[in-house]
């Protein structure tokens, strides 16, 4: 009865699609980092004075610090030296616009389902997108120009609105912050940059695609979103990366600030390459985002759905200062094969009244290690404040694991916390289950997966939505048996 | 005609067989039960003629419309029209009765070349089908079994029956659990379901079931094999002689 036992193993790890390498010249420095090459960096980019004195006072703390070890994860120590810290694709001067774009890189980004120029003129979606450490690209900036809304690269933002980044950056994530950000402030190259002046709803969702190509290199770059008051923007961010047998750094930072009435939506579709069956090679995600809602009634969303990556470290927080203002978190977070994953959030209440919603769903399949680690915080100061959070992991196969930490701290009386929690598996018999009823066992496995993630992949972008469900479906393929 | 005819049947779990040759034929517009003492086999045939892989076939053919079913997966078996009644119906958190069964009937409409039902057309066939169980349409927005009693359960099992429209229905131990009430609005909607071109296999410990649903042939399984063959009496004569006698007939 071999013909009817399900064929699950051989369906399994659908190959990674995103894992091809476009062959394309490159500006690339040697490996290794001192302040050389960091200053290197910033005359590369032609910055101004308080930028480079800023990246060199980053360097300089990053020596002091110590590589975090607290994480539930576990790999063989980064050689520091060993990385190059800025590659770009090779072009005299910066385009102007798509047509001045090198057309290999473009077709790059229509192998990865983003044919900028259709998108330019039907999605109504501004892409900026990031190849290995240079936004090479940014659509629809004259429009968004006519409502003061500044769209581009970080280092444009860096040469056109210095003040912005002046009073910004590091503001919310300071260049002290931990070791990954210090790394990223002393060498970042390039990201992505947004300013949403006041009482201005962006009429479009913003977008940034982040891709990693040359091989040995490490991924740094920096995101920056301002919403002035009354503001909204609603912005997405996906990556991806060819396979490569060693494993990539991608060290990245996201600064997000509401003013007053302003709100502030983040989506991520992470879908770095997570490494082979085996575990080998894959990137090493080890990121920190982080926003501020300074000003009252403001708000700031995060969704994410996290199915790349060997390893992800990652914890998007919102520090509640202004008062009534709102921080959420919503998040998908599968490792197949051998990922591991140890990502949460924190919420930081300071503010009178301040709400706080976290939805966490951990998916584990094969070897894969999944961690939720979260903090709610609430000072003194933050009077009525409330949180509620729920996390819950769903396991699949006998081999994976999933590990909660919920960290609760709470410091006045009148504030309200909530943690609920749950885990279930997806059992060999709810497949034959489905499978009794003509459901094939691979949308069976999704469609149970989907009916977990549904209230994450609900907050998510209609477009995103349906991208985020395909990949789960593939990265999940043949991981039930 | 004959429908599921199955030939010799062997079969066994972890390398003990569990059934030991079976020979049954069920033609379209009949209903045979099968009865037993427990361990006998029987949920063990519902579960192969399923395709339930943690039992291995040994011995023996199964043609289902004259198609080798063995070699179909169990998805295949489902869109062909075998549908099971299960024993203990599984709970899938998360996902909801509408959406499981939407998605159920219209992978088996494509595979009878009929259009997929959009979600309206959906919920008019539901609606009418929920009333034949007697179940509140509430019911469909409520994940998959989960939290839902013994009876609702099989109350459920009964209802998918109806909305998928199954060729043949094999419905295991389905009476299990269920009070009296709830019997009977179980037979009923199993009874409107009987017509020509189906046929439908009960398997039961207990007579009682079979005052409602009054079966064609009865066959009773010892030990792995059809140890007696006969009409809806003998349904109540082993109520009353009780199976004691029989299995010594067998292992004598």
């Amino acid at each position: 009865m071999n013909a009817t036992a399900p064929s699950i193993e051989a369906l399994a790890n659908q190959e990674y699609k995103w894992g091809f390498v476009t062959e394309i010249e490159a500006d690339t420095i040697p490996k290794g980092l001192n302040e050389d090459v960091i200053r290197m960096i910033s005359a590369k980019k032609n910055e101004p004075e308080f930028m480079l004195e800023w990246r060199l006072k980053s360097y300089r703390q990053w020596l002091k610090m110590e590589e975090p070890q607290w994480p539930n994860v576990h790999y063989p120590r980064i050689d520091y030296q060993d990385i190059i810290y800025y590659s770009a694709p090779a072009t005299k001067v910066g385009p102007k616009s798509l047509d001045e774009v090198d057309p290999e890189l473009l077709r790059t980004y229509e192998k990865l389902g983003i044919p900028l120029k259709e998108q330019e003129l039907l999605a109504g979606i501004a892409v900026d997108i990031v190849f290995d450490s240079v936004s090479v690209a940014t659509t629809f900036k004259a429009k968004l120009a006519e409502l003061g809304i500044i769209f581009c690269s970080f280092s444009e933002a860096v040469q056109e609105h210095p003040e912005l980044i002046q009073k910004y950056l590091g503001s919310v994530v300071p260049h002290s912050d931990n070791f990954f950000a210090a790394l990223n402030a002393a060498v970042f190259s390039d990201g992505s940059f947004c300013y949403v002046p006041k009482g201005v709803r962006c009429p479009m969702e913003l977008s940034t695609y982040f891709r990693i190509n040359a091989k040995d290199t490490g991924q740094f770059e920096r995101t920056l979103i301002i919403a002035d008051e009354g503001a909204y923007v609603s912005y997405l961010e996906g990556c991806t990366a060819p396979m490569r047998d060693n494993n990539q750094l991608h060290a990245a930072v996201v600064e997000l600030v509401a003013l007053d009435n302003a709100q502030i939506k983040y989506s991520t579709v992470q879908n770095w390459y997570p490494g082979d069956k085996q575990g080998k090679g894959g990137i090493y995600n080890f990121v920190t985002k982080r926003g501020k809602c300074l000003g009252d009634n403001s708000k700031i969303s995060w969704t994410q759905v996290e199915t790349g990556s060997a390893i992800t470290w990652k914890y998007p927080s919102c520090i509640l200062i202004g008062d009534n203002s709102v921080g959420e978190f919503y998040s998908v977070a599968l490792t197949n094969n051998y990922q591991q994953a140890d990502t949460g959030t924190k919420m930081i209440h300071i503010g009178k009244n301040t709400r706080s919603t976290i939805v966490s769903k951990g998916i584990s399949a094969g070897h894969g290690q999944n961690t939720y680690r979260g903090m709610v915080k609430i000072l003194k100061s933050a009077a009525g404040a409330r949180n509620y959070s729920q996390c819950d992991s769903l396991l699949l196969g006998d081999q994976c694991g999933a590990h909660t930490f919920p960290y609760l701290e709470v410091k006045n009386t009148s504030s309200q916390v909530e943690h609920e929690a749950s885990t279930s598996k997806i059992g060999e018999d709810q497949i034959f289950y489905c499978r009794q009823r003509g459901i094939s066992s691979e949308d069976a496995v999704s469609m149970i997966v989907h009916g977990f993630c549904k209230e994450v992949f609900r907050e998510l972008p209609m477009e995103f939505a349906v991208e985020a469900q395909k990949l789960l479906g593939i990265s999940l393929e043949g991981s039930v048996g | 005609m004959a429908l599921l005819e199955i030939k010799n049947l062997h079969a066994s779990v972890a390398g003990k067989e569990i059934l030991s040759g079976i020979d049954l034929t069920v033609n379209t517009g009949e209903v045979h039960a099968i009865m037993g003492p427990n361990g006998s086999g029987k949920s063990t045939l519902a579960q192969v003629l399923a395709g339930r892989d943690l039992y291995q076939v040994t011995d023996g053919q199964v043609l289902y419309d004259g198609k080798d079913l063995l070699n179909m997966p169990p998805e295949e078996r489902a869109q062909e029209g075998i549908f099971i009644a299960f024993q203990y119906p599984v709970e899938i958190p998360g996902v909801s009765n509408m959406y499981f069964l939407k998605a159920a009937l219209n992978t088996i409409r494509k595979r009878r070349g009929l259009e997929e039902l959009d979600a309206m057309d959906f919920l008019t066939l539901v609606k009418e089908k929920l009333a034949l169980v007697e179940m509140d349409p509430a019911f469909l927005n409520r994940p998959v079994n989960a939290g839902f009693s013994g009876g609702e359960k099989k109350r459920n099992e009964i209802f998918q029956m109806a909305v998928l429209e199954p060729r043949l229905a094999i419905l295991d131990e389905t009476d299990s659990g269920l009070d009296i009430d709830a019997l009977k609005i179980v037979a009923n909607g199993v009874n409107q379901f009987r017509t020509r071109d189906r046929a439908m296999i009960v398997v039961t410990h207990y007579q009682r079931l079979l005052n409602y649903i009054v079966p064609d042939q009865v066959h009773v399984l010892a030990n792995g094999r059809i140890v007696k063959s006969g009409g809806k009496d003998l349904a109540l004569e082993l109520d009353q002689s009780g199976y004691a006698g029989l299995e010594e007939a067998v292992t004598a």
